[in-house]
């Protein structure tokens, strides 16, 4: 049976890696642990990619079974966590273009805008801004705001900033250079930030108000 | 330093990895401009916003039935 070496640089394998080793020992309990640990984000990246309930719980459930089938392919040169995320970006793009027939998806869609294309509404937030919604209206507002972002976007902004995973895992997850990670993301936060202001910014004392559509 | 070297580097700086040499340049620069103060303040807020709230949340019933199902497949070798 093939081992799995521990990520170089590390001192101490992560605790997924023992977990896998007993799934490949046939310890299915094992494979449970490790579902459990990962289900909820595996399952917010296919909402953000799919943006649609049940394409995303068929592409957790799916996510999760072909890793299991293909966990001998895991070399343990990246996280497990990675390799699973991977999985799930692959599967929620497969799912997408089932939905859209005839219309290619990838993670390069709608991003060909100019780098210097992002305006700057330059008012300042309220204090705690989130403070003046319900948190079903907060929701609402974040669901609705990075939806809007162009899908290069959204995905770069999820991995990095929401899922916590490197750059270089990010680049990676997608098959993306660095520079063009870098890039998405720094384009992908700026225009979150731009269209979460009309909900968050100071109200003035006349006139202008919050912008609501 | 001007507006647009500021965008450039504000990446780096919101996740603290530019020199010290960088980080100086860049304060100095948020001293004299409000709209490049604002701008990475409420980036700041933004990520955090998004990282703080559950936008999809899994319910507990939903993955629990999600979770049966996937260990039954496995069990049976998929």
């Amino acid at each position: 049976m093939s081992t799995i070496q521990p990520i170089a640089g590390e001192l101490e394998p992560h605790p997924d890696v023992a977990l896998v080793e007993q799934v490949r020992g046939g310890d299915v309990s094992a494979y449970d642990t490790l579902v459990r640990k990962y289900d909820r984000q595996i399952f917010r990246i296919a909402q953000h990619i799919t943006q649609n309930r049940e394409d995303a719980e068929d592409v957790m459930q799916d996510a999760f079974l072909k890793a299991y089938e293909k966990l001998d392919q895991f070399q343990g040169n990246s996280k497990f966590y990675t390799w699973l995320v991977r999985i799930a970006v692959n599967e929620s793009l497969m799912r997408l273009r089932k939905r859209r027939t005839g219309k290619m998806v990838s993670i390069d869609e709608d991003v060909e805008t100019e780098e210097g294309s992002v305006p700057r509404d330059l008012a300042d937030w309220a204090p705690d801004p989130e403070q003046n919604y319900s948190q079903s209206e907060l929701a609402e507002i974040l669901r609705k705001t990075i939806q809007g972002l162009p899908q290069g976007f959204r995905i770069v902004f999820v991995l990095r900033d929401v899922e916590g995973l490197s750059t270089e895992e990010t680049a990676e997850t997608l098959g993306l250079s660095i520079p063009a990670v870098k890039s998405r993301l720094l384009r992908a936060r700026l225009q979150l930030r731009e269209r979460l202001s009309r909900y968050f910014r100071k109200k003035k004392g006349s006139g202008e108000s919050r912008n609501e559509k | 330093m001007t507006c647009t070297e500021f965008l450039a580097l504000l990446d780096d700086l919101i996740d603290d990895s530019v020199t010290p040499e960088v980080r100086a340049d860049l304060q100095q620069h948020l001293h004299n401009c409000d709209h490049c103060e604002v701008t990475l303040n409420t980036t700041r807020k933004t990520i955090e916003i998004y990282r703080s709230h559950e936008i999809y949340d899994l319910p507990a019933g939903l993955r629990e039935r999600l979770h049966a199902a996937i260990m039954a497949r496995c069990k049976k070798g998929c």
